[in-house]
Order: structure tokens, then sequence, then C-alpha cells
């Protein structure tokens, strides 16, 4: 991955662990690339973010960082987490709570002179929408602020690679899916890798380009967010985490009167619950498989809104007796779970030219 | 009223705690954050002085100053004079003494500070005196507070180890506790009950100091 022109800022890991959980996995993210590292609790996911951070030693593996080499247990190279240029930001958050916001911020800065400080404290403070906030305690602030707090800490040592450990889950839904728009903001700036833990399949596609599935201590899955989500031969797993793919749509309007906003897909117009997307952005929806229904041709009198047309490609039986349906909607996978009668009756097979149903509820931003 | 016994005191408790505080917070933090072999028996050894009597302790300490063993000999050869009945013995005894009262609550204050906390000064790129100094102190600094002002309080009192360490040395070793009790010795209960108040009235006001400075520090948390 490296870039002829300059020297590589991608950052390459494989570690094997045995302790505190097993755990085997190899990866690399470019620079501005966001990789979601996924799977249920206690697969070790964090573990292995915190091994990056260098909190916690691998017994085997290679670490190596926008060239440098952090960790190598071949050669015996272990560098301590204040000697890598890392950010990382904590569950918890873990800001100091002795110091104000401002202050928790210049604790990263300790490389640039006193004055200098303060005034790059202040400037991510304020790139953070924590504006006039710089002079509150952790205490002071709310849930959504002191994660603000917390990944302008992790920016300001200008670091090599972004470590995010479950960013998102101290707040509440709405809290949440504020955070999780500014941090989709704030990523197209960001010209580091970036490596977000999680087990939240909606924040997966919300934030991340690529994505590392974990599941047994090992790699499960791995590739393009839409590609490991569209994977049928992942049964079990894609259960555990609520298969569904995404559909990249192009805001046309909002229809303030009826509610709802307008999108472009190719396979289809789009309707959806009032965002506030700027028009002609694009977004990332989630569709669950559950929520797509199939239909021969246009349905009739019918209330769901969004028929996309698309071509049957795979069809795949799940343990629960279901079949998940995969489609090619526009260029884009798209899975619909049904039955099995479903299938016979409609004879869906590979080939089949079918309208992909979604109510405009179950598309959430 | 004996202001000769008080200012020796009052001495021996300030000087207690300049020694003890950099101890506190090293083995403290030491005994807080790492894992090291034999945890059990060094605190143990820490909390030992709690539970021993303190005529026992002193008797030990005696013979452990005392010039026939090494310790009395390599200070009589260092500084050229005996370690029990003088000053600095008393104040070596004192600080063997408070080993609990200072180290323990220091213990409990560094241990309360989260992994999460110093882990995130690491990843911030902190030196480990810029954690100590910026993170570790600040917060742990109510602990250390009480473990002084513990140490003050129970150096004023202290009566079995002083009087077998240090005798009864006016000037020397003779700690206002010791006084109080030689003024009963001679039936002179004015004077006693004078010296009496005086160590009431210091304990009050360095209690009521301890609380106020470290209601500040909660305040200034939230």
């Amino acid at each position: 991955m490296s870039d002829a022109a300059g020297p590589d800022r991608s950052i390459h890991v494989r570690m094997r662990l045995d302790a505190p959980v097993r755990l085997e996995l190899a990866f690399s993210v470019a620079p501005g690339e966001l990789l979601a590292l996924i799977g249920p609790s206690g697969s070790g996911k964090s573990t292995a973010l915190r091994t990056i951070a260098g909190l916690h030693a691998p017994g085997d593996g290679r670490i190596v960082c926008a060239g440098r080499v952090w960790y190598d247990s071949a050669s015996g190279i272990g560098l301590a987490p204040r000697r890598r240029r890392v950010g990382l930001v904590f569950q918890s958050y873990a800001l100091f709570p002795h110091l104000t916001a401002a202050e928790n911020v210049m604790e990263a800065l300790t490389d640039l002179a006193p004055p200098e400080r303060r005034q790059r404290a202040f400037a991510l403070l304020e790139r953070m929408h924590l504006d006039g906030l710089g002079d509150r305690r952790p205490s002071q602030l709310s849930g959504g602020q002191r994660q603000r707090v917390a990944v302008a800490r992790a920016l300001a040592r200008r670091p090599d690679v972004l470590l995010l450990d479950e960013p998102f889950s101290a707040v509440d839904h709405t809290t949440r899916r504020r955070l999780q728009r500014e941090m989709a903001e704030l990523r197209r700036d960001l010209s580091m890798p970036v490596i977000l833990v999680t087990h939240d399949i909606d924040e997966v596609v919300r934030l991340a380009d690529t994505v590392v599935l974990l599941a047994g201590g090992k790699v499960a899955a791995t590739g393009a967010v839409n590609d490991v989500l569209a994977r049928l031969d992942l049964p079990d797993i894609a259960e555990r985490l609520d298969a569904g793919t995404v559909l990249t749509a192009t805001v046309k309007a909002h229809d303030e009167a009826e509610g709802v906003t307008r999108l472009d897909h190719p396979a289809g117009a789009i309707a959806l619950p009032l965002t506030h997307e700027a028009i002609g952005s694009k977004v990332r929806l989630r569709v669950r498989a559950r929520d797509v229904a199939l239909a021969i041709g246009e349905p009739g009198r019918i209330s769901i809104r969004n028929r996309l047309a698309a071509t049957v490609t795979d069809l795949a039986p799940l343990p629960s007796g279901t079949i998940d349906v995969k489609l090619d909607a526009g260029g884009e996978p798209l899975i619909a779970q049904v039955t099995r009668d479903a299938v016979r009756e409609l004879e869906l097979a590979p080939g089949r030219k079918v309208t992909a149903l979604i109510k405009s509820a179950a598309l959430d931003r | 009223m004996d202001w000769q016994a008080l200012w020796l005191s009052i001495r021996l408790g300030v000087l207690s705690i300049l020694v003890l505080l950099p101890l506190a917070v090293f083995i403290g933090r030491m005994l807080a954050f790492r894992a090291i072999r034999g945890k059990p028996l060094i605190e143990a050894a820490v909390a030992l002085p709690l539970v021993l009597p303190p005529t026992v302790l002193g008797f030990y300490l005696l013979v452990a100053f005392g010039s026939g063993s090494w310790i009395g000999e390599i200070w009589e050869r260092l500084f050229g004079g005996p370690l029990v009945f003088t000053f600095q013995g008393l104040l070596l005894a004192s600080v063997i003494v408070n080993l609990p009262f200072a180290i323990q609550p220091a213990q409990r204050a560094f241990e309360a500070i989260g992994a999460d906390v110093r882990e995130a000064a690491a990843t911030c790129g902190m030196s480990w005196w810029r954690t100590l100094w910026r993170i570790e102190l600040p917060l742990a600094w109510p602990g250390l507070l009480t473990g002084m002002v513990l140490t003050f309080a129970h150096t004023l009192g202290e009566f079995g180890v002083v009087l077998m360490v240090g005798g009864s040395i006016p000037g020397e070793t003779k700690t206002v506790a010791i006084a109080i009790y030689d003024r009963v010795q001679v039936f002179d209960d004015a004077a006693a009950g004078q010296m009496a108040a005086v160590l009431l009235l210091i304990s009050i006001a360095t209690i009521a100091a301890s609380y106020a400075l470290s209601q500040r520090v909660v305040r200034r948390d939230v």
C-alpha cells in the first residue's frame, strides 16, 4: 500500500495473543481510511486496539505505523505508549477529572512551547464545536461534550493513527447519532488511518470504509463494508449482527410538508423520514434484510413507498428456515430475508427480475 | 507550661511529615500500581506498627539503634554521636512508627485513580514525571493530606516509643506528651492540664484545617 511518491503513512498490524483473550489478526489501514473492528463482546476488539497503542504487549506480532516499527516480537522492539504517535479515545473517555477541557487537551501538546499549547488547545476545542467550554471541568460537561474533548485530546498529538474504542457507547441514542454525524464530517479532514472498535453495525455503516469482523478470536471476514455485510456465507455471524447492506443515495429534496426526504438511487427513488443532510450530498442507508420484501412486477396499491428494481444474484438458506435472497439493485448489493414459500411462489432464482420493497420508516439515519 | 517540650513535639511532627511525604508517595504509589512479588508481605510490614504495642516496638528500636547494633554503629561512624536518646533517633523512630499512617491513605488514594486515566496520560505522550506531577499527585492529594495530618497528630501523642527510644531529655527528646506525664507524676495537675488543653487545641485545629483543605479539593473537582 506504499505510495511511490512519498513515505508509507499506513499502519500495518499483525498480532497473536493468548491472554486476556485468544486473538489472531492482521490488517492494514491506509491514511484517511477508517477501518471498523467489529465483533461480539469478548471477541478481543478492545484488546487489539490497546495492543496497537502499546498498553498491552502481544506475544507475537508486528506493528508498523507511518514507517516506524512500534512493535516487533522478532527483533524485540516494543515502544512505550508515549513513544508511539497515537491518539486514543477511550470508551470511558478517561479525561483528567481535575483539569479543564483546555488543560486536558494541552497535556497532549507538551512537545510544543507553553504559549503555543494554549492556542492550539482552544483551536482544537473550537473544531470540535466546544467554543467557550475550554475552562469547564469534565464534571461540568455533558456526555457528548466530554466525548468531543476526548477526541480533541486524541487529535492534539497529531497522531499517526487515531484509535476509537467504542467512542459512542456511553451516550444516549440522540447524542450518539449527532456525534456519529460529527465524526463522519471530521474524518473527511483527517489524513491519518483511523481504527474504530464497535459492536454496533449501524456505526460501521455510517462511518467505516473497511471492516474486520472478529469471531472466535480470528478474522471471520474483512474487506469493504458493503462486501462484508452482503456476504451470505457468514450466516451465524450475520444473524447475530442483524444482516443488512448499505445503499448509497443522493439527497434530492426535503419535503417538509410530507415529512420526508427524497433521495435518488440508480435502482429507483427512495423516501425516508425527514433528515437534515445537505441537498446533493451522498447518504449511506443501512437496509436490514428483514425489512426488505420482494414483489414480481410493479405491485398494486401498497403503502410501501420505496420500490427498487433489482435482480436476484444468489440464494442462501439460513439455519432459522428463512432464505436470504441476494440482489443487485442498481449496482449495489441488497439482501431480502424471505420464507421458502415465497421463494417457490415467486420463482426466485439467480437472474430473476424483482421489485425490492423497503418501508421508509425502516430506513434510519 | 513547658514551651520547650511543645516546640520539640511540633518540630518532630513537622520533620516526620517532611521525611514521610516522599516515602508515602513512592511506596504508596508502588503498592497501588505495580504488581510486585511479596506485596502482601510489604503491606504487612508497613501495617505492623499499628498492631504492635508501642513499648514492644520501642524496645526493638532501642535494640536496633543501640551502639551494639549495625545501625547504631554506622550512625556513630557517620555522625560521631549515638542514635539512641537523641533527637535524630527519635525522628527515625517517629518515621517508622508513622509508616502505616502515611502510606496506607496514600496507597488507597493512588488506587482510586482509574487505570484508564493513567493510560490516557501515557497515550498523550506524557513523561513519567509529568504524569506524576500533573495527574497522579493532584488526584491523590486528599489521601496524601490525610496521611500527613494523621502523622502529625499521632506524633504529638506518641508516648511509649518516645519514652523507650528517647528517654526524657529536656530539649532533646522530651516531647509534650512526656512532659504531661512528668507533671502528673509530681502532682502538678495545673501544668499538666494546661499542656493537655494546648494539645487538644492543636489537634482540633489540625483536623479542621485538613477538613477545610480536602473540602476545597472536592469543590474544585465538581
